[in-house]
Formats: C-alpha cells, sequence, structure tokens
C-alpha cells in the first residue's frame, strides 16, 4: 500500500434503485380514507390517524381549542376514563401521541405488530366516543396555560410566536400560535372542547393511516373493525387568511433583559404547500439556508462565528406558512447578522447560484431521499402530507426527478418571485439596551420595540 | 428480532462490526473514539467537544468544511457528539457511497493536524461559545446538566466538571492542546468503527483495511483516574438554583448501578415506572390525580463506569410552591421505596421500552450507534441482539430490590430550580437552602 492509495478520493459506484413504499388507498362505506403501506423490516406498525381539526379550524376567540381537544380525547371515553386508557395503551407496549398542528389534528401510535389490532381498537374508541370530562379537559387547560407561562421565558419559542403576529394580518389565524395565546385559552372549557369535537371529527373528516408489518387486507379488516360502524356527516371547510401584517419592511425589538444572546427571525409570508415552483422554491431554499452548507450558515457561523447555526425554511401549510430566516447570536453582533442576512437574500435574488451550489443542493434533496423514509413513522407521516394536500399518488415516485429537474433559472426567478426584501418582518429576541441602537443604526427599517409578551414599549 | 453481527479488528487496534440488511440502498458509518469530557484535564472544561468541532474543519486531503459538503453532495446526513466518556462520529449515505464516508474518517483519523489552524480554533471556539450560549446560558434550567452531575459527582470525579466547558477554559485552549489531544486520543485502537445497512462484508472489510490499515496504533494513551464510587451519596444533597424560569423544577437523582450491569436493567424499569408516559406513577399522582406538576419524566444516563444516575424531572404548575413539589416527589420515591411495586406495573413498563427499542432500530444510523456503544463499553456489540430479553426477565423483585437498596433518604440528590423574579422571597429561598443540608 502507498500513501497515494490512501489519498485516493473515492468515487461511487452506480446506485440502487429505491421506491418509496408502495401503498394502497381505499374508503370504508362511512367515509373513513385509509392508507395502507406493509413495510415488514421490523415486527412494528404505526398507525396515524388523521383529522380536519388543527389549528386553520380554530373559531375565532377560542385559538387554541383544536390542540386542547386532540389532547383530551385520550382523558375518558364513554367506556374508560383517563387513567385506565393511558394503562391499557401502555400495557400494549404503546402510547398515544395526541396533537395538532395547523391543518390537521394528528394521533399517533407505534406499536409490536401482534398487538396491532388492540391497539388500534383504544384509538378508535377515543376518536369514536370521548366523554370529555370536565376535571380533566380542566386540568389539560392548566398545563397548556402553563406552558403559554414557561414559553414567556423560553427565546426560541418567543421569537416563533413574535414572528407569526408580526408577519401575518391580526384577521389571520396564523398571527397566534398554533395552541393560542394565554388570552384565548382562558376562555376554552369542554364544552368549547365538546363543540369544536362535534363540528370537526367525523368520518369524513378522518383517515386512517397504517405502515408497517401488515397485510393490505389485514389492515383493511382491522381498520374496518375498528372505524366501521363510526356514523357522522360532513365538516365544514376551512379556509385561512394569509394577508400579511405590512408591506412594510420593520424591525421589531423584543426585550429580554440580560439576555446573553439574540434570537433573529427574519422573514415574510411564503407561499401555501400546493404550488407549481415547489420545487424551485425547495431548491432554492437549499442553497440559501436550508442545509449546513448553505450560505446563510457558511457566512454566519463558519465565516463569522457569530452563532451555533443559522438557517431557513418555508413553512408548508395550506395556506401560505412563512418564509423564515432563524438564528441566535452573540448580544453585540445581532446587528451584523442582520446586515448578512439580508445581503444573503439580496445576493441571490440579483447573482443567482453557481453550478457547484445548485449540484449540491439538488444532490442532496435527490439522494438523501431513501434516508428520510427508514422508519414506519417517517413512512405514516409522509402519506399523512400526501392525503392532507392532496398531493398526487405518485408525488413521492416523481419527486426525486422534479428535484433534479430545477435548473439555476428556476432558482434564480424563485428567489426572485418568492423572497420579497421589502417586505422582511425583522424580529431580534434580545437584550434591549445592546441591540437596539445598533439595529436603529443598521437602517434595515423602522424599528419597534416591545415586551416579552408582545406589548409596545417604545 | 435479531441483526447479523460480525466483527473483526484491524493490526492497529481499530475494532469494526458490520451488520447488513439489504431492504434500501442506504448504509451507515459510526466512529466512536473512546474519548469524552471525562479525559479532560484541569483548566480545560469543555476541550472534548470543542475538539469535534475541528474535526469538521478539514483534513489533509479535505478543505476546511468539505467533510459536510462532500457527504450533503452524496446525498448523506450526517454529524457528530460529544458525552462524558465518548465522542461519535456518524454518515448515513447512499450504499454507492460507502466509500466516501469511510475515506473521509480514515483522513480525519489518520491525517488531521496538517489542516488545523489557528483561525480555525479562534472560529470554532466562538461558535462553541454561542452553542454554549443557546443550550445552556439562555435556556430555561440550561444549566441542569452541568449542576446535576456537579452535584452528584465528587469535586475530583471526571464526571464532575462541565462538559460543554467554562468560557474561561474554552478561551485558555491552544493549537497545542489539539495537537496532543489528537495524538493522544484520536487513534484507532482507542476507536470502534460500525457499518450498518446496505454493503457487500468482502468490499466493506478490503475498504476498512486501505483506509484505516496505515494508521499508526496510539502510545502512551493515560489510564484514566479511577471512577469508583459508593453504591449511594450516604447522605441527601441538595442545590438550590435560582434561574430565568417561570415555574419551580426538580431534578432529583439517584446514583445507580452502572450500565449494563444486572441491576441496571432494573434500575431502567424503575425509571421507566416511575416517569415513562403518562400512565407511569408519577404522571399519575402528582399530574393527574392531585395536579401538582405540569410534567413529570425520568430517565438515567447510561454510564458504564463508576456510578449511573436515574433522575426524576418534575415541574410544578402554575401556583404550587416549590416546598409542596419537593415534598410531593420525595413521599412518591418513599412510597417505591418502602412498598415496591407489583407485577402489572413491570409488565408496562418492560412493554413500552422493547417498543421504543425495536423502532429506534429500524433507521441503519442508529443501530450502528448501538453497535459502537456495545464494542466500545463492553468489547461485544453482539450484547445488541440481548437487550429486550434482559428488559423481559426484569421481576418486580428486582425492582423492589433497587428501590429499597437506592432509592432511600441516604441516596438523593436534589437540584431545584426557582424562578428568579418571582414572588419567591430570597428568605424563602435561604430557608429552603438550609433545610437540605
Amino acid at each position: 500500500m502507498t500513501t497515494a492509495d490512501v489519498l485516493k478520493r473515492p468515487t461511487p459506484g452506480p446506485s440502487r434503485d429505491y421506491r418509496f413504499p408502495a401503498f394502497e388507498r381505499l374508503t370504508l362505506t362511512n367515509g373513513v380514507r385509509v392508507v395502507v403501506a406493509p413495510v415488514s423490516k421490523l415486527p412494528i406498525a404505526t398507525v396515524v390517524a388523521m383529522i380536519d381539526a388543527g389549528a386553520a379550524a380554530d373559531p375565532q376567540g377560542q385559538e387554541g381549542v383544536a390542540l386542547l381537544t386532540a389532547r383530551a380525547l385520550a382523558e375518558g371515553t364513554q367506556r374508560n376514563d383517563g387513567a385506565e386508557l393511558a394503562a391499557r395503551f401502555e400495557r400494549l407496549g404503546t402510547a398515544l401521541d395526541a396533537s395538532a398542528d395547523w391543518d390537521s389534528a394528528t394521533l399517533r401510535i407505534t406499536v409490536t405488530s401482534e398487538r396491532l389490532p388492540a391497539a388500534l381498537g383504544l384509538l378508535a374508541e377515543v376518536i369514536r366516543v370521548p366523554s370529555f370530562p370536565e376535571r380533566e379537559v380542566e386540568r389539560l387547560r392548566q398545563e397548556r396555560l402553563a406552558e403559554l407561562l414557561q414559553q414567556r421565558a423560553e427565546p426560541r419559542g418567543l421569537a416563533d410566536d413574535m414572528f407569526g403576529k408580526f408577519a401575518y394580518a391580526p384577521e389571520s389565524r396564523y398571527a397566534l400560535p398554533d395552541g393560542g395565546l394565554e388570552s384565548t385559552v382562558d376562555t376554552l372549557s369542554h364544552d368549547v372542547v365538546r363543540a369544536f369535537y362535534g363540528a370537526r371529527y367525523s368520518p369524513t373528516s378522518t383517515t386512517v393511516i397504517v405502515v408497517g408489518d401488515v397485510t393490505v387486507d389485514r389492515a383493511r379488516q382491522i381498520v374496518t373493525d375498528a372505524f366501521g360502524s363510526w356514523a357522522g356527516g360532513d365538516v365544514r371547510q376551512v379556509t385561512v387568511s394569509d394577508q400579511p401584517a405590512t408591506t412594510a419592511r420593520l424591525v421589531h425589538v423584543v426585550g429580554k433583559a440580560d439576555a446573553p444572546q439574540s434570537e433573529i427571525r427574519v422573514g415574510h409570508v411564503g407561499v401555501p404547500r400546493l404550488h407549481p415552483d415547489y420545487f424551485s422554491i425547495v431548491v432554492m431554499n437549499a442553497i440559501l439556508g436550508g442545509l449546513f452548507s448553505s450560505r446563510i450558515n457558511l457566512n454566519l457561523r463558519e465565516a463569522h462565528a457569530y452563532t451555533y447555526g443559522a438557517f431557513s425554511s418555508f413553512d408548508w401549510r395550506k395556506a401560505a406558512g412563512p418564509f423564515t430566516v432563524a438564528t441566535a447570536v452573540r448580544s453585540d453582533v445581532t446587528d451584523a447578522a442582520v446586515r448578512e442576512i439580508l445581503l444573503e437574500i439580496d445576493k441571490l435574488r440579483e447573482g443567482g447560484v453557481t453550478d457547484a451550489e445548485l449540484s449540491l443542493a439538488t444532490s442532496y434533496l435527490d439522494g438523501v431521499f431513501p434516508i428520510r423514509f427508514e422508519s414506519t413513522t417517517a413512512i405514516a407521516t409522509a402519506l399523512a402530507s400526501l392525503v392532507s394536500y392532496g398531493l398526487p399518488d405518485e408525488y413521492y415516485d416523481t419527486y426525486r426527478s422534479q428535484v433534479r429537474s430545477v435548473t439555476a433559472n428556476r432558482v434564480l426567478a424563485a428567489a426572485g418571485a418568492y423572497l420579497r426584501p421589502d417586505q422582511l418582518q425583522i424580529v431580534a429576541v434580545g437584550d434591549p439596551t445592546i441591540i437596539r441602537a445598533p439595529l436603529e443604526a443598521l437602517g434595515a427599517g423602522p424599528v419597534l420595540t416591545y415586551d416579552a409578551e408582545g406589548r409596545p414599549t417604545s | 428480532m435479531r441483526l447479523p453481527i460480525d466483527t473483526f479488528r484491524l493490526p492497529n487496534g481499530l475494532f469494526v462490526t458490520l451488520s447488513e440488511d439489504h431492504t434500501a440502498p442506504l448504509v451507515a458509518v459510526n466512529l466512536w473514539y473512546h474519548v469524552g469530557s471525562a479525559n479532560e484535564r484541569m483548566g480545560r472544561t469543555g476541550f472534548a467537544h470543542l475538539f469535534e468541532h475541528m474535526l469538521f474543519q478539514g483534513s489533509a486531503n479535505v478543505a476546511a468544511n468539505e467533510h459536510f459538503e462532500l457527504v450533503q453532495r452524496a446525498g448523506g446526513t450526517l454529524n457528530g457528539s460529544t458525552w462524558l466518556d465518548r465522542t461519535n462520529y456518524f454518515e448515513t449515505v447512499p450504499s454507492n457511497q460507502l466509500a466516501l464516508a469511510l475515506w473521509l474518517e480514515a483522513d480525519r483519523m489518520g491525517h488531521l493536524l496538517p489542516a488545523m489552524t489557528q483561525q480555525k480554533l479562534d472560529t470554532q471556539r466562538d461558535v462553541v461559545k454561542n452553542e454554549r450560549r443557546w443550550s445552556v446560558d439562555n435556556q430555561p434550567y440550561g444549566t441542569w446538566w452541568e449542576k446535576l452531575p456537579a452535584l452528584a459527582f465528587p469535586p475530583d470525579h471526571p464526571f464532575h466538571h462541565s462538559l460543554i466547558g467554562s468560557m474561561e477554559d474554552l478561551s485558555e485552549a491552544s493549537l497545542e492542546d489539539v495537537a496532543q489531544f489528537f495524538a493522544t486520543y484520536y487513534t484507532p485502537d482507542n476507536a470502534v468503527l460500525s457499518i450498518a445497512g446496505d454493503f457487500e462484508p468482502g468490499e466493506a472489510r478490503g475498504l476498512v483495511e486501505q483506509y484505516f490499515g496505515p494508521i499508526p496504533r496510539g502510545t502512551n494513551r493515560p489510564p484514566l483516574v479511577s471512577m469508583e464510587l459508593p453504591p449511594t451519596f450516604g447522605q441527601s444533597r441538595r442545590d438550590v438554583v435560582l434561574d430565568a424560569v417561570m415555574l419551580p423544577r426538580l431534578y432529583l437523582a439517584f446514583r445507580s448501578p452502572v450500565f449494563g450491569s444486572d441491576e441496571y436493567y432494573a434500575a431502567s424499569v424503575t425509571g421507566a415506572i416511575l416517569g415513562m408516559r403518562r400512565g407511569s406513577r408519577l404522571h399519575r399522582t402528582l399530574v393527574r390525580d392531585r395536579q401538582i406538576a405540569s410534567d413529570a419524566t425520568a430517565f438515567t444516563f447510561d454510564l458504564p463506569k463508576g456510578s449511573d444516575l436515574l433522575v426524576v424531572d418534575v415541574t410544578a404548575r402554575p401556583g404550587i410552591d416549590a416546598e409542596v413539589l419537593e415534598r410531593e416527589v420525595a413521599s412518591e420515591i418513599d412510597t417505591l421505596h418502602a412498598g415496591g411495586v407489583d407485577s402489572t406495573e413491570v409488565e408496562r413498563a418492560v412493554a413500552l421500552i422493547e417498543t421504543d427499542f425495536i423502532s429506534s432500530m429500524q433507521a441503519a444510523g442508529d443501530r450502528a450507534d448501538k453497535l459502537s456503544l456495545f464494542a466500545t463499553y463492553f468489547g461485544d456489540p453482539r450484547l445488541l441482539n440481548e437487550q429486550v430479553d434482559r428488559y423481559r426477565s426484569v421481576t418486580a423483585q428486582e425492582v423492589n430490590a433497587f428501590a429499597r437498596s437506592r432509592l432511600g433518604q441516604d441516596n438523593r440528590a436534589s437540584l431545584l430550580y426557582l424562578p428568579r423574579d418571582g414572588d419567591t422571597e430570597a428568605a424563602d429561598v435561604a430557608n429552603l437552602a438550609a433545610t437540605g443540608a
């Protein structure tokens, strides 16, 4: 062996084909949609029940009820109380994860395959016949208020919430956190939860996704046994306003006294998930700030050492979720970090991308595709997105060729169309005595100041 | 569920484990170096972790940050992490890129120092200081993971000091430290390499021999000072921290049997009985029934030498005093200590642990990391295949023996966080602090 052999960089051999797991879709006679993907690598299965009952459906003034309802489902049914339900799930080796994001309520279990029928039966029980006991709903409401209280001292969540408030018009549901605010959670009760459940939970608004060590026939049988006799009518369609709060570029300083770091969010209202330029936007974002090797992280972390990490993202929702650059930096470089973020956005819009950058982004997104779907949970979540957004069945089969087809011109066009420097909302949560004056001197826009609850302080 | 596991050792001491799985065209490469913050010398806290950052700054044939770029360009994911007693580096890549991942790891194991510069060290030092601000200083309760080990391990014990390190010590780290640490600990005979996923064993072995074979064995690696500790603290310990938090939180730690020992599995099951999921004792009694806590969990550190820690972590509900929280948690522990558990509770805990374990074996990267763990700690990656059986064999009697011997008043270290700006008067804090001494 010579040294030269060691030094020579290896080149890849031929790649092996990969297909996203095959799945079948069916609809029960009562309207429950079912998706089954047999994956038999290990003796487990994941079930995701997705209901069209996300935060987007929260009635005005009752923001947070979707999340509270999802969490309260397992707190008691017509047959069992909450403690008994928890014990029954957990003796089967599974625990129910219940949550609501913007577009759906999601209940998820992962269980060994021989216990799947029993666990799915319990899952159906909490979805079909919850009793929402007053004491337990009130306890969960208090726990949610405790989370909100904690959030005031937690700069990352605080920055995210403040960004939503400054980016979206007050009448948009997206202006408030998906779990609601103290003032709206205060208005909730077990009656409000019951009413929300009655309006949103129905066979016609429910999809059950089964992924794992199970055949399609077997899965169809046990889902039919569990959900087949559930009756219910149609559920009203929800539309969310995604209007921006302003079209002016503004700088918002949210005071957190003595903070050793500033949490920065820079962005604006983005685009809805179903969008003809989706793949161009995904590749464009990967070049701007989606990866460790993206421009924003290499600039803020590796060139300037302002931060532990800096990334950009488009948050995909049915209506237009936000585009955001997020980072946490040493307080005394808050203005410099904002300046560099703005420069990177301008640079991408004006200068476009090199072939090397484009190929890094597309070969990463293409190559990493099989690695994203190693677990039953990841596959079930991907199938839930497919159903929730109404993507075509062949979406995952064509994903990689769609990514590879994005060109430098399409990236440039996407940057020009979907990054809007003059509409950016710049949010910094940090020590105002250190960061306010330099941000004013930066001249990125008028500087407004707030306390930790978002009240203007001037 | 049994994973196929093969092993071999290169003449330079590198221990290699292989586990084939051809269900998807991807492969994970995972390296454990048997060095962590426990190996740091006085005045250099945080160095093992800072050094981990330097391993992404290039090597003889790889430019700064090119490691990340090459793996991502290949369609892979990657990272590294530092723990008290080990540092790991890992990639999952499309299976036709196995050679690249191995070559990159070998280049930095064999030829790191030519790429090291003062500027890179200064940059990564500042990045790590920002990581400290982000994960510790500007995060509610963020200091717990340096304050709890400091409370639970004696000052001269290798697990006592901060893993992320102090700002002062990070400032002191030099290029000489980098060179010395590298020569001492980043050697093939102090490492385990695991490959899991879609590969051909003969080809993988050939690549490992080609890339790692020429790297020389290390010399003069100093032995760790003794880790041994008595099985209990011998008394209650207590620390009270005023922090920028809204609600009191209690971390209650118990010395417990080292990871991998027979007793460990009883301790781990006890932790699950106390704090795993909503059916656990602490959640049922403190969160659901009495409504004095907003959250309650329990976990073990999984340390294989000296002493492990079982930790209970309970956050108060708004309006509940820290004193009430402490008293009620202690009462639950007393009940378990004196009265033990029944077999239904053990079955619930073991069922949850088993599903989690099988679920965690789905990803090649997680399999490779666990293979490296058992190979590094015990010299035998095949122990991975015994874990489910070891949990299944735990009995209520074993849990009760653990609870009787380790959950008493003589083995509790209590770390209590109180809101700094809340209603708590300074005098109350002083009183709280005094009662624990």
